[in-house]
């Protein structure tokens, strides 16, 4: 009850914010059209398109969720609600289903986009791409919420972006096949979220694996959000110094 | 006799290196007004955060309607304005006040209720970010007020407000205790003092006088509060 108060509240708010609903939804659109153009008759937009469909959604949620829940703690409605009979996890959730939506939104139109107007070949079933591309949307929506616990100004929020989405982006898959890489870094991108998504949305792009390995997949990508939303919610606390 | 709505024991805040309160004791009676008044920097929010429950205490307890400070049985009972307005920017009055109740499970009839009694009627359907600071601090007092709390507790809630603002808002207030809810309002501005039942002045983060606006004018032997404010601290510094 409380959880989805707290869902139409934040999509309300947004709701007001024109602009903002059309940059989240247009502009993975955009950038995934420009590179389809950059790449045009090279062959590697069909190589890195599909790793592309996760890294926007991932990126932009990360980033408006983690200033959103930041603006939240610095007018002080959170501590507003804190006094009142709204759990955390309530806080969290309600804001992680808000966001989620809105990931959903964009990961449907960036995968249309880029399937039927870019031309970009996926050989497995569309739908596990949009899904796979969707639990990204999710998991930049988690580990946004993460960061703006521990982060005190905006001017910190923003730095938690290059800390934590861009080497996740380096060690991905995009920029060099993961089984290309030195050992120890193989190692390291093994425990990144991003690597399995973008694993996950080659493999649906080449019908290389089945369901059941993309499934697997999604798993990891779950069990990632759910252990950052959790960790957001450990971090809010009710008493203050 | 009912117990005390609000009982202070030896209060301790520490923040950093400095203490902020140093060990304040007092007691809030049922449907008093009570005046938490003192200089910006004397320690006043922390005092009404400590009694809200969401500032970490060094030592001392707070006790609230029964039940330690912050603890979930009140979270319905009591209502906390702080000072800077605490709404969201980017709903409409009524939006921000619609959200609220849906948190405290309040009726909803209070919607319409704290949307009069605040005086915001014509300014519902607006957005928060277009309103006025005196006005947006009303949407915060409004969102205090759903549910109708037992404990009122608000931070300088007339900063910034026109004189025949204050007034209502004193008004209301007034009403508010009348129908048996406590309230206590810290203000620096110190003729709001006359207004209250009961006058607890801070100073430093120790409390320097626990009176009544007329035992103050009498035992100072003047005829306002602020040169009766500033005869304590002569008087406490002397000590």
């Amino acid at each position: 009850m409380r959880t989805l108060a707290t869902t139409r509240r934040v999509l309300t708010q947004i709701g007001h914010d024109t602009r903002t609903i059309g940059l989240l939804l247009v502009v993975p659109s955009l950038l995934i059209g420009l590179m389809a153009w950059l790449f045009d008759d090279t062959g590697t937009f069909e190589q890195i398109g599909p790793a592309v469909l996760g890294l926007f959604p991932f990126i932009i949620m990360f980033l408006v969720t983690s200033i959103a829940t930041l603006r939240e703690r610095r007018s002080g409605t959170l501590e507003r609600l804190l006094t009142m009979p709204l759990t955390k996890l309530d806080f969290i959730l309600g804001y992680a289903l808000a966001f989620g939506l809105l990931a959903i939104a964009q990961a449907l139109i960036a995968c249309g986009f880029a399937i039927w107007v870019c031309g970009l070949q996926i050989d497995g079933p569309v739908g596990l791409l949009i899904a796979v591309a969707v639990a990204d949307g999710v998991l930049g929506t988690a580990l946004g919420l993460l960061a703006s616990a521990f982060a005190r100004t905006e001017f910190q929020v923003v730095q938690f972006m290059p800390a934590l989405v861009f080497p996740q982006v380096i060690l991905g898959g995009v920029i060099i096949p993961r089984d290309q890489m030195p050992d120890t870094l193989y190692a390291i991108s093994d425990w990144l979220p991003l690597s399995h998504a973008i694993d996950a949305l080659n493999a649906v792009a080449r019908d290389s694996e089945d369901a059941a390995w993309i499934g697997v997949k999604l798993l990891v990508l779950a069990a990632f959000a759910v252990g950052a939303i959790g960790l957001g919610a450990v971090t809010l606390r009710r008493r203050t110094s | 006799m009912k117990n005390n709505a609000v009982d202070v024991d030896a209060l301790h805040v520490r923040r950093g290196r400095n203490e902020i309160l140093h060990g304040i004791s007092l007691g809030v009676q049922r449907g008093e007004l009570v005046g938490l008044l003192g200089p910006s920097g004397s320690g006043k929010t922390t005092l009404l955060r400590s009694i809200v429950g969401v500032q970490r205490l060094s030592g001392g307890g707070v006790t609230v309607l029964d039940h330690p400070a912050g603890s979930s049985a009140l979270r319905t009972r009591v209502g906390y304005v702080t000072q800077a307005a605490s709404v969201y920017d980017d709903l409409t009055v009524r939006q921000n006040i619609e959200y609220f109740r849906a948190i405290l499970g309040a009726p909803a009839a209070d919607v319409d209720r704290v949307i009069e009694q605040t005086g915001l009627g014509s300014h519902a359907g607006a957005l928060v970010s277009s309103l006025s600071g005196g006005q947006r601090g009303r949407v915060s007092l409004a969102a205090a007020l759903v549910g109708s709390p037992e404990l009122l507790v608000l931070d300088e809630p007339t900063v910034g407000l026109d004189p025949v603002l204050r007034v209502e808002l004193w008004t209301l207030f007034r009403a508010l205790t009348a129908a048996g809810t406590t309230l206590i309002v810290s203000s620096h501005v110190m003729d709001e003092a006359t207004r209250c039942d009961r006058l607890l002045l801070l100073r430093d983060g120790a409390l320097i006088a626990d009176t009544t606006p007329d035992a103050l004018l009498r035992d100072t032997a003047t005829t306002d509060p602020e040169t009766a404010f500033l005869t304590l601290i002569e008087r406490s510094a002397a000590a």
